[in-house]
């Protein structure tokens, strides 16, 4: 039954008639997910044809929520947009908005974020910056790509999305869950603790791998959470040790200020916490591999 | 973007904050002329994105505009920590008789902006709450409600200001978050802030941090960018849309993705523990794309980098089929030779995923013998340091 994303959960995607939107619909469509419609106030009422499918656009995500029974919104808009978009997502109150853009200013998704906790916090927003959520053999929210790796029972959650794609490659024999890409931005939504929680709690998952990267403190609290909550075997990764102070390494988030944010003080805190942690994305694979094999599920 | 701090105080000044009279000099001369329209007694402060500068000789006093050219002639073209002064700001002085601390910053664990104020200002903001906590307040800010009258006096009671400069401070505490916010800053930092012996409180520093993913709507940021002190190879990366960083070592790196060329920098810095200690020469991402005018931009960058001595290019196709990438290398060392700018050092390429055993074959079908293909990024970042260190 995976976590957030099942066979059942039915998307729409806002910004589905834009070049990348239109792109990954198709591919989401193609992975077996239940794409239901389109946000575009500009184009409603019309049809958008992917490969023989036809998908109605509605001029707003109530509209489509009231028409689809959607629940999971799939946001592709421009940077400029992108608050206004989760803004109305959260409005509408759907259960899952997933973040794609990126380069959103912070002082953009810190409003939306104040604005979801402000109404209740109804809504789970996973990016943004992120590659999405996907359930693999389910479901597809996002562009994570639906043929690295089939079904299985290892939960993966990640702050980058080349680095999830690496390590759905490296485990394909073994398979996922669910993967999600929680995105490098310094403010996002959904945090590892909260994949962790929900992949603790989810009877199909029976192990779990988390990446991180330098900047903030979020694998350190991770940690500690881990240690409390988690009875399920962890292995994780983090990339960044070669990384110099006050750079910013690709995304927004990945910068160490001053001394925080290294990867060293990511990766002694979730050793303390008693995780594994590899050294290179192929070892921390190893791990894992060695977790899943030699111990049964549930013996930890 | 870090900001100079002239150029915090001209933003202070254009939000309407209270800060000294001043002006910018790149020479002597200009630092005489500010120096005369100010008039008396001024300070002379180098202009770095470091701190310290103080002790390091970077800050003087000056009694008059002859004696401000000569600190000027100082301080311009002195190393503090490795940046060279390029730039000295002149102030009138201030006589000071107390020194606070105010800021506001972005708070990734909490997902909202913080206030940070103090009395205890002048020194380092850090190590005042690591000895003395309770003379720090931290007060959270919601994103959407922001500084008001109300917020600010919660602010000024919380960190116990002098109740003769509450309402000063009220203002400030205002008007800086309008600035915060109105100019996309993720932080901006006044320490200190002063009370003169006049009773009126002025921000006498200006430390201001702003978002990069919101230049889109302030065009006006783009003239902060001090290009001059730019990595030059970083600014051609800039100029091409790359996402470059310049490092110190001699391992060229590229790859599709900022979190596996992070980690592909880390795999060549251990592997090159066993050649030497070789390291990373840059980090650059050509993001997911990875199309053969992308490759050849970023390889051009890279191979013109002169201590790169072997190049490691590690793709793992995820949304971009492993066989575009590799026509795209191969197109890419094509379209470098047509530009004149023949390539000479090897490159190792690791390309795994979608399409990978189509673009391995792609590579070896090309021939060419300074394309070295390694199937796994553990033994192809051993390559790349090998070939590094011979």
């Amino acid at each position: 039954m995976a976590i957030w994303l099942t066979k059942d959960s039915k998307v729409i995607v806002q910004g589905m008639t834009g070049s990348e939107g239109s792109k990954h619909t198709r591919r989401m469509l193609r992975a077996g997910t239940n794409v239901v419609g389109g946000v575009n106030p500009r184009k409603a009422g019309q049809q958008v044809d992917f490969d023989g499918v036809s998908v109605p656009v509605f001029g707003s995500v109530a509209e489509a929520m009231s028409a689809t029974d959607a629940d999971v919104t799939v946001i592709f808009v421009p940077p400029q947009f992108t608050r206004d978009a989760v803004g109305e997502a959260i409005d509408a109150g759907i259960g899952l908005a997933v973040v794609i853009t990126e380069g959103i200013p912070v002082h953009d998704t810190a409003a939306f974020w104040a604005h979801a906790v402000a109404t209740g916090n109804r809504t789970r927003i996973i990016g943004p910056n992120c590659p999405g959520i996907a359930s693999p053999g389910a479901a597809n929210a996002g562009i994570i790509p639906a043929d690295i790796t089939g079904p299985g029972r290892i939960g993966l959650v990640s702050k980058s999305g080349t680095l999830t794609y690496q390590m759905m490659y490296e485990l394909s024999d073994i398979g996922f869950s669910t993967c999600v890409g929680i995105g490098g931005d310094p403010v996002i939504g959904t945090t590892h603790i909260d994949a962790l929680a929900a992949f603790e709690a989810d009877p199909e998952t029976d192990a779990i791998v988390m990446i991180g990267e330098i900047g903030g403190d979020a694998e350190e609290r991770a940690a500690e959470f881990l240690e409390a909550n988690v009875r399920k075997p962890v292995v994780a990764y983090i990339a960044g040790f070669t990384a110099p102070p006050g750079k910013t390494m690709g995304h927004a988030g990945a910068i160490i200020s001053g001394s925080s944010g290294t990867a060293e003080a990511k990766k002694v805190a979730l050793e303390a916490a008693g995780v594994r942690v590899g050294k290179t994305p192929s070892e921390t694979a190893r791990l894992m591999r060695d977790l899943m094999t030699h111990q049964p599920p549930g013996s930890s | 973007m870090d900001l100079y701090e002239y150029q915090g105080r001209e933003l202070f000044a254009r939000h309407g904050l209270p800060v000294l009279d001043g002006g910018v000099a790149t020479t002597p001369e200009e630092a005489r002329a500010i120096a005369e329209r100010l008039g008396g007694r001024v300070v002379v402060k180098a202009q770095v994105k470091t701190g310290g500068r103080g002790k390091a000789g970077g800050v003087k006093l000056a009694e008059d505009a002859g004696e401000a050219q000569a600190r000027a002639a100082d301080i311009l073209g002195m190393d503090i920590k490795g940046h060279t002064v390029g730039k000295v700001m002149l102030t009138v002085t201030a006589d000071i008789a107390e020194e606070y601390y105010f800021s506001y910053l972005l708070d990734r664990a909490n997902r909202t902006f913080l206030c940070i104020a103090s009395v205890a200002g002048g020194m380092d903001i850090e190590q005042v709450a690591a000895e003395t906590p309770d003379r720090v307040a931290k007060i959270s800010i919601d994103a959407n409600q922001g500084v008001d009258g109300s917020k600010a006096r919660e602010i000024v009671a919380a960190a116990r200001f002098p109740a003769d400069v509450a309402d000063q401070v009220e203002a400030i505490a205002v008007g800086l978050w309008q600035a915060f916010k109105a100019e996309d800053a993720t932080l901006v930092e006044v320490n200190p802030l002063a009370r003169t012996s006049d009773g009126t409180v002025l921000c006498l520093d200006a430390k201001v941090t702003l978002d990069g993913n919101a230049d889109f709507r302030h065009p006006d940021h783009a003239g902060f960018e001090d290009t001059a002190a730019v990595d030059p190879l970083e600014q051609r990366a800039t100029e091409k849309d790359l996402n470059y960083v310049k490092l110190d070592g001699s391992v060229g790196v590229i790859g599709n993705g900022a979190g596996l060329v992070m980690s592909t920098l880390d795999v060549v810095a251990y592997a090159g523990e066993e050649y030497g200690g070789v390291r990373p020469a840059n980090f650059l991402d050509i993001g997911g794309g990875a199309s053969a005018s992308v490759m050849a931009n970023g390889l051009e960058i890279v191979l013109s980098d002169p201590s790169v001595r072997s190049v490691f290019v590690n793709v793992f196709g995820g949304i971009t089929a492993c066989d575009e990438v590799a026509n795209g290398i191969v197109h890419a060392l094509e379209l470098l030779a047509e530009r004149g700018e023949e390539v000479t050092k090897p490159l190792v390429v690791r390309l795994d995923g979608n399409n990978a055993e189509e673009g391995r074959r792609i590579l070896d079908g090309a021939g060419n013998p300074l394309i070295i293909r390694v199937d796994t990024m553990d033994g192809a970042a051993r390559r790349a340091a090998e070939l590094a260190a011979v």
